[in-house]
């Protein structure tokens, strides 16, 4: 060690050659990623599988895109720690096998608002809606932005074959089937979100905005974690 | 004026043994004049959203509202501000360090107006809602293959200058400069890959907890080897020149260079403590996280032990103030990340503004003011006149400080309020504050009191907008690379 550090040492010697120097940077650069990250790929009991626990309908990866088209993330974290606070507040704490078909992660990383990650059908469609449209309506302290925007644009239906293309090819095990059926899929589950808003006297010809969508979105948060939950108790 | 460094007469060898070049100032200073420009815009942005947090009316409708903005405020600070100033650093000191021009003109000319593109097009594409969500990587695909073509034909730029060197030894500066330049590639690359959607829109190849513990990979060595390594590098140049005093000590920066370089990357885990990310991996980066800390403080005795002697320098030099400030910040955010790496401390900072005081700690202090000091080092000699106003400067380096002092005391609190209310039962053990709302509204004046101080740090940011500009327009009207003449070397 003396040798090296030294004022006329090895380092010294180091010092006259960049492309040496450059070599033994990248490899101390790449050691501490590669431990950390080849064992959280290969081994298959880091990651858990939830049988429950299935990928987005199309209306859902619309409103999901929508979540990240709006940034929503920088206020609302979707991953409760394991603390009986977080657990009375919020809910079951996150699993790692919930994510597996979430391309990007949501996990957030600053609760400027509440969790989220288990607020599927925590309040009604039309509670969503309102909430959107003006967050003081529903919670007359919120400090949270209106998104009245999302009630008159149109939601995109005929991306969504290709959003789900693309998301099997990193892995999200759509079939055939699925891509094809996309935009019915996708037009049947957002019609029965706006009946159902307009059945409990809220606005009217939803059904081709993007508000649906994010709410579809909203409302599944969780709901998987909690079919298996329920699904091991009859067991 | 032109500085000559001509041997003496008597080892004066034939004309034709002399090797005459010059170094390349325009660039410097258009890294500079970039730097002070996006800063305004960014911190512009960051007083913006500092509002729309206690007064929501600010949001000022689809296209500026909290959620799009945010990323455009740490992109616009980190890369655009932060960004320009370490290759202001870089550009001036690796020349002279070097003793050579930039290899080639061209390549920092398409450096430097692609960085500003890039810029430019995050500053569209943010607010219109293009985003990955990945933070600091929020950029869609596209403007990350531009990235990634400009960072490669800087850092070609970079090596073929190193190669070209007539000096024998790198001097420390240039290790952290090399170590920032590799890095930087590996972790932009490393977690942008992402399939194509459309024009904008794109899905990462990894998921879930894989895509986590990628992200946080990048995202903690982001503020490592985008925030920590070139600033580093930047000190370890401009303190020693404006201190004129040689560096405190070499073993010291060999043996805090190496530790460091190796550490930092383990450390990424600890912004997913308690998540769904196994154990195993938050304990191994906490554990490096707590490491981390002596490298890190390595730096800055390094960096205050150069004043030994120097002290009352101080007292005439904003230039030193600056950099006393910043490299005390850098200290003790230092001190304050391996803390809040600890579980049980994370625990309670998570997810609170104790996490962005801790940010704007280093930012703000570090980050900032090195890059102040270094401007208003560099102001006189680029421009070749004097600074304009001493006693502005002055003043700057007083309203930065009592702003930044401001915005982490009420994050601090704001933090430390918030975390302990949400953990709070009651005696019959059910939550104190069942309602999340209360715990907002708890701690709205303190997001007054930040905006405050983030508008009298935005405050000094101008003052040094009009001394630069007042500087520049006394500087003679030709500003020649200064050049040089020394012994040809016989190179082997
Ligand atoms: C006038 C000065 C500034 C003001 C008023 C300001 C304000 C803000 C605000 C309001 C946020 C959002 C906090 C939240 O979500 O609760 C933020 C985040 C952030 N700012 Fe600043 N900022 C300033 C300067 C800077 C500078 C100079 C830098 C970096 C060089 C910086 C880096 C960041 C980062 C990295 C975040 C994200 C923090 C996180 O995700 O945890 N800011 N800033
Ligand atoms: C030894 C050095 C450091 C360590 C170990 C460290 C550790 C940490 C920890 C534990 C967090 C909180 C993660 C969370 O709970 O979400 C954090 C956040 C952060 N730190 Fe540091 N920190 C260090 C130095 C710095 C410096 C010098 C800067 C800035 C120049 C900085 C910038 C940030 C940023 C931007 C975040 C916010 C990340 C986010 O959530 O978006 N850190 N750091």
């Amino acid at each position: 060690m003396k040798r090296f550090i030294k004022t006329d040492g090895l380092h010294r010697k180091l010092e006259g050659w960049p492309l040496v120097f450059t070599i033994l940077v990248t490899i101390s650069i790449l050691v501490g990623g590669v431990v950390e990250f080849v064992p959280l790929v290969l081994v298959k009991s880091n990651v858990p599988r939830i049988a429950t626990v299935k990928p987005f309908t199309p209306l859902e990866v619309a409103g999901r895109d929508l979540y990240i088209r709006e940034g929503c993330n920088n206020c609302h974290s979707q991953m409760v720690r394991p603390f009986r606070h977080e657990l009375e507040r919020y809910g079951e704490y996150g699993k790692p096998g919930e994510t597996v078909y979430e391309h990007p992660f949501l996990w957030g990383s600053k609760r400027t608002g509440p969790d989220l990650s288990r607020v599927g059908g925590k309040y009604p469609n039309l509670w969503h809606v309102r909430h959107m449209q003006d967050p003081r309506s529903t919670s007359p302290r919120s400090i949270m932005p209106p998104y009245a925007w999302l009630l008159e644009k149109e939601l995109d239906f005929d991306i969504l074959p290709t959003k789900l293309r693309r998301l099997r090819a990193v892995g999200v095990p759509y079939s055939d089937e699925e891509i094809a059926r996309a935009v019915a899929d996708a037009q049947a589950q957002a019609r029965a979100i706006a009946a159902d808003v307009e059945a409990n006297k809220g606005p009217s010809g939803l059904e081709n905005k993007e508000i649906v969508a994010l709410v579809a979105f909203l409302q599944r948060l969780g709901m998987d974690l909690k079919a298996s939950t329920q699904a091991q108790a009859l067991h | 004026m032109e500085t000559k460094a001509t041997p003496s007469a008597a080892t004066r060898p034939a004309p034709s043994a002399v090797d005459v070049f010059t170094y390349d100032e325009k660039i410097v200073r258009m890294f500079v004049l970039a730097t002070a420009i996006w800063g305004f815009v960014g911190m512009l942005v960051g007083v913006l959203i500092a509002l729309q947090l206690p007064f929501w009316p600010a949001n000022l409708g689809e296209y500026l509202t909290f959620g799009r903005l945010r990323p455009l405020h740490t992109n616009a600070v980190i890369f655009a501000f932060a960004g320009n100033s370490i290759f202001a650093a870089i550009y001036y000191s690796t020349q002279r360090l070097c003793k050579t021009r930039m290899f080639s003109d061209a390549m920092s000319r398409i450096h430097f107006w692609g960085w500003q593109a890039i810029i430019v097009a995050a500053a569209i594409t943010l607010p219109m809602g293009f985003t990955t969500s990945k933070e600091y990587a929020e950029l869609e695909w596209p403007v990350d293959v531009a990235i990634a073509v400009v960072w490669v034909i800087f850092a070609v730029n970079f090596f073929m200058t190193l190669k070209q060197r007539r000096e024998k030894h790198m001097y420390v500066a240039i290790w952290f400069y090399i170590a920032t330049i590799i890095t930087v590639a590996v972790l932009h690359i490393g977690n942008s890959l992402a399939i194509p959607v459309s024009l904008f829109k794109s899905y990462p190849i990894y998921a879930g907890v894989q895509d986590a513990m990628v992200q946080w990979w990048y995202g903690h060595n982001a503020v490592a080897f985008f925030l920590t390594t070139p600033f580093l590098g930047l000190m370890y140049y401009f303190l020693p020149k404006a201190a004129e005093r040689p560096v405190f000590s070499y073993r010291l920066s060999i043996v805090h260079f190496w530790s460091l370089v190796f550490i930092y990357i383990w450390a990424g885990p600890h912004h997913l403590n308690y998540t769904a990310l196994p154990e195993w991996a938050t304990t191994l980066g906490m554990t490096f996280s707590v490491m981390l800390w002596m490298p890190s403080w390595g730096g800055m005795i390094n960096g205050l032990f150069t004043l030994r002697g120097a002290w009352h320098k101080l007292r005439d030099s904003v230039v030193l103030k600056m950099f006393v400030i910043g490299i005390t910040f850098y200290g003790m955010s230092t001190f304050e990340g391996p803390m809040l790496s600890v579980k049980s401390v994370n625990a309670l900072s998570h997810y609170t503004d104790w996490t962005i005081g801790h940010v704007h700690a280093g930012a703000l202090g570090w980050n900032g003011f090195m890059t102040f000091g270094m401007i208003y080092w560099l102001l006189p000699r680029l421009w070749r006149t004097k600074l304009w106003s001493q006693r502005l400067a002055t003043t700057h380096f007083w309203i930065g400080t009592i702003g930044m002092l401001l915005y982490v005391m009420a994050m601090y609190s704001s933090g430390v309020t918030q975390g302990l209310m949400w953990r709070a039962f009651d005696e019959a053990g059910r939550l104190l504050y069942p309602d999340f709302m209360e715990t907002v509204v708890q701690i709205v004046p303190m997001y007054w009191v930040r905006l405050i101080g983030g508008t009298l740090y935005l405050t000094g940011v101008i003052l040094m907008g009009i001394n630069m500009y007042q500087t520049i327009k006394s500087a003679p009207k030709e500003l020649p690379d200064p050049s040089f003449a020394v012994p040809k070397v016989a190179t082997a």
